[in-house]
């Protein structure tokens, strides 16, 4: 009798899938429901942002960080003003770096609401996820009363923010602030305490202090594994060596770990908001140099100089002097970075955009291995996947 | 002419009559049961639930049926097409069949058979195959792996459901699930219940309940995030519409089943003036309700089980404790000589 050979069953796990956060595509070669291969496609959300970026001026490329990771969009505009502002050697004012601090961690707190509640979901807890969609709903109002839009705010420019802050925004953050502690304290009594999350969650997809770092991880990734890496301490920009937080990390760096700390971020978020409403000081919130940002509408009205810039910037845009750089910062999901080249015209020669998502998603198959079906989508969803930076 | 009218014709109106006495509310109620679902989670998750059509949406369950009716029925061309449609229908049959003897009042049942608990134990389990034909003819991996993950979980589950009943049944002496409510009915009102005395068996059934009828924490068979919708993935229309009824229907009929067995049935919880002058139905009606409300508190609070750690709860957790009671419940049963006299 010829011997019969095994085949494994091969599974298609999206792009059509309710937990592929996306358009995900994992080819998973199974043994029963033990997964022996987990081979991540992507790309189905390409957009050819970068090469998009190369064809605009520094001003026109802010929008597309927005449409990166659409569910914390200022922290990433934030990392491009970085970079521009770094070859452009000019200086934010100080409210203008609180304003960002703040609306970074509106996104932080934008994000880690998403992915706990949405990793909820797929461990199949379904109530935690429309709880926090009240909760999203606020802080999108506050991006809304800052700059117009709800999601893609293009709020951050190179010089510091595009506008001041609403008189009367302030107290109601500062209302925020003390009213959220609570429904974390809900969120956690749902799912901390629920032996059954604790089942899906604990000892599921472990990465050690070594794996987290020879697989290039970051953000609540890298901290569920117990390395202290924050970029907001390690490197600061803007005021965030002015303020005042503490970096929470895990212990085993399984998925119950990465949920803990994002659970601790928000607290933590929620101490820096604090901090920047009461520190904001009073004063101008773009640079003054009127080669990169716009004048005021007032000044525009009475100086010739004024309407030139103005017509100069929103035509042909600033010029940036030729230089390289790369600029990181510590967006909600790790470490979110731009290597920016410019070569002396109104136009990026190359912008690379390094997406912690995409570093995550390639430790997928090393994660899922070993671990059943149902533990892939935990896992994918403690990674806190979003396919707008992954494809770009 | 007048023995055939009396010897076939007659009786067989009665029971159809019977029947559609039954099976008609029954359908209105699994139609409600659907409303009343999302509705309550609606409310446990800070939202509204349907309210458009019709007052509070009390007409949404007929617009969904409609829509589903009105939609094509598709049959996948690798599936095999007898099975596949099969499969929903003995899903949905054995989801009716079961009422027959369930008594909704002293007397009020369609066949007061003397093994009644055995027939319900009988139908439910079958209710697996409906499942896994489904899965498997799809010719599907999705509705396959679902197929799988439900035969194990009803397998297991079936076990120490049964023993639960059989220490039920020690303290009844009999089948009958008349008898069953009757042995419910003491002096001391709802203490009487079996709820009370056995509880802890109470509250594996629930569970089990919860498993078999593949209910959240327990819908791995048709696990949203992980295998979509399992088993009726290639479902469309009525023939998934058949599903949904059953697998409503079979949530309406465990209820009663632990009505029964635990809740004292029709009885009323005490048998005072105001609370005995509403009829037994009304109070097994409410009884249900009580226990299809536990099932959608449920469903809104927790998360999936895994796959093993389902197994690993039936098998090493539940199973050694039913089994424990068993002998404990006929240990004091024998002990304290209060074994029930055959009647």
């Amino acid at each position: 009798m010829p011997e019969a050979t095994i085949k494994p069953l091969t599974l298609n796990f999206g792009p059509q899938h309710p937990a592929a956060h996306g358009v995900l595509r994992l080819v998973m070669e199974m043994d029963g429901e033990i997964i022996e291969r987990a081979d991540p496609h992507i790309g189905l959300l390409h957009r050819g942002t970068e090469k998009l970026i190369e064809y605009k001026t520094y001003l026109q490329a802010i929008p597309y960080f927005d449409r990166l990771d659409y569910v914390a969009p200022m922290n990433q505009e934030h990392v491009f003003a970085l970079a521009v502002e770094k070859l452009l050697d000019i200086e934010v004012p100080k409210r203008g770096q609180y304003i960002r601090v703040l609306y970074c961690e509106i996104g932080r707190i934008l994000n880690h609401l998403l992915n706990i509640t949405t990793f909820a979901i797929d461990v199949g807890a379904m109530t935690p996820i429309l709880w926090g969609f009240e909760q999203r709903e606020i802080l999108m109002e506050f991006y809304e009363r800052a700059c117009g839009a709800r999601l893609h705010a293009a709020y951050f420019r190179p010089g510091g923010v595009h506008q001041d802050l609403p008189a009367g925004l302030l107290p109601d953050v500062l209302e925020f602030c003390d009213n959220f502690p609570a429904f974390i304290d809900d969120l956690e009594g749902l799912l901390t305490e629920n032996r059954i999350f604790r089942q899906r969650t604990v000892d599921i997809g472990v990465m050690n202090f070594d794996e987290a770092m020879d697989w290039g991880l970051s953000g609540p990734m890298i901290r569920g594994s117990g390395i202290a890496w924050d970029l907001r301490k390690s490197q600061p920009y803007d005021c965030y060596d002015e303020l005042d937080f503490d970096i929470p990390v895990g212990k085993n760096g399984d998925c119950f770990d990465r949920y803990l700390v994002r659970v601790e971020e928000m607290r933590q978020s929620l101490h820096i908001m604090k901090q920047c409403i009461e520190k904001m000081p009073e004063g101008p919130v773009l640079a003054p140099n009127h080669k990169v940002t716009p004048p005021r509408r007032d000044d525009m009205k009475r100086s010739m100089e004024a309407l030139i810039h103005h017509f100069k910037l929103y035509t042909e845009g600033f010029h940036v002097p030729a230089g390289e750089t790369y600029i990181a910062v510590e967006a909600p999901k790790g470490e979110f970075g731009v290597y920016l080249v410019a070569d002396g015209s109104n136009k990026p020669y190359r912008c690379k955009i390094k997406a912690p998502g995409f570093a995550h998603l390639a430790a997928m198959d090393y994660m899922c291995r070993g671990h059943m079906l149902a533990d892939s989508v935990a896992i994918l969803g403690s990674m806190d996947i979003v396919f707008g930076e992954v494809d770009r | 002419m007048v023995e055939f009218w009396e010897g076939y014709a007659l009786p067989t109106i009665m029971i159809v009559a019977q029947i559609m006495v039954i099976v008609g509310p029954l359908l209105i109620a699994v139609a409600y049961l659907t409303l009343a679902e999302r509705k309550v989670i609606g409310a446990m998750q800070l939202r509204k639930g349907p309210n458009v059509v019709g007052p509070f949406g009390a007409l949404q369950p007929f617009a969904d049926a409609v829509k589903l009716m009105m939609k094509e029925t598709i049959l996948p061309s690798g599936s095999n097409k007898i099975i596949f449609i099969m499969a929903p229908m003995l899903t949905f049959i054995l989801s009716l069949v079961a009422w027959a003897v369930i008594p909704f009042g002293e007397g009020l049942v369609v066949s007061d058979i003397n093994v009644g608990i055995l027939y319900l134990f009988a139908i439910s389990s079958l209710g697996v195959y409906g499942v896994i034909m489904a899965g498997w003819a799809s010719n599907s991996k999705y509705p396959f792996i679902g197929a799988l993950r439900s035969a194990a979980q009803m397998v297991s589950y079936e076990v120490s459901m049964g023993l639960v009943i059989i220490t039920v049944l020690l303290c009844v002496g009999s089948l009958n699930l008349s008898d069953i409510v009757m042995a419910q009915k003491g002096d001391y009102g709802l203490l009487n219940w079996y709820a009370f005395p056995l509880l802890p068996m109470f509250v594996i059934f629930f569970i089990s309940i919860l498993a078999e009828t593949n209910r959240s924490p327990f819908d791995l068979p048709e696990g949203e995030s992980e295998i979509v919708a399992g088993f009726m993935v290639e479902y469309s229309s009525m023939s998934f519409a058949l599903f949904f009824l059953g697998e409503y229907a079979n949530m309406i009929l465990m209820s009663a089943m632990a009505a029964i067995l635990f809740l004292g049935g029709w009885l009323p919880p005490l048998d005072i003036a105001p609370l005995n002058w509403i009829p037994g139905p009304v109070w097994f009606s409410l009884k249900i309700a009580m226990v299809l409300f536990c099932f959608l508190w449920v469903r809104a609070t927790f998360p999936r089980f895994r796959y093993d750690q389902l197994m690993r709860l039936g098998w090493k957790v539940f199973l050694p404790f039913s089994l424990l009671w068993v002998f404990l419940t006929a240990g004091v049963l024998v002990t304290f000589d209060l074994l029930p006299v055959a009647q």
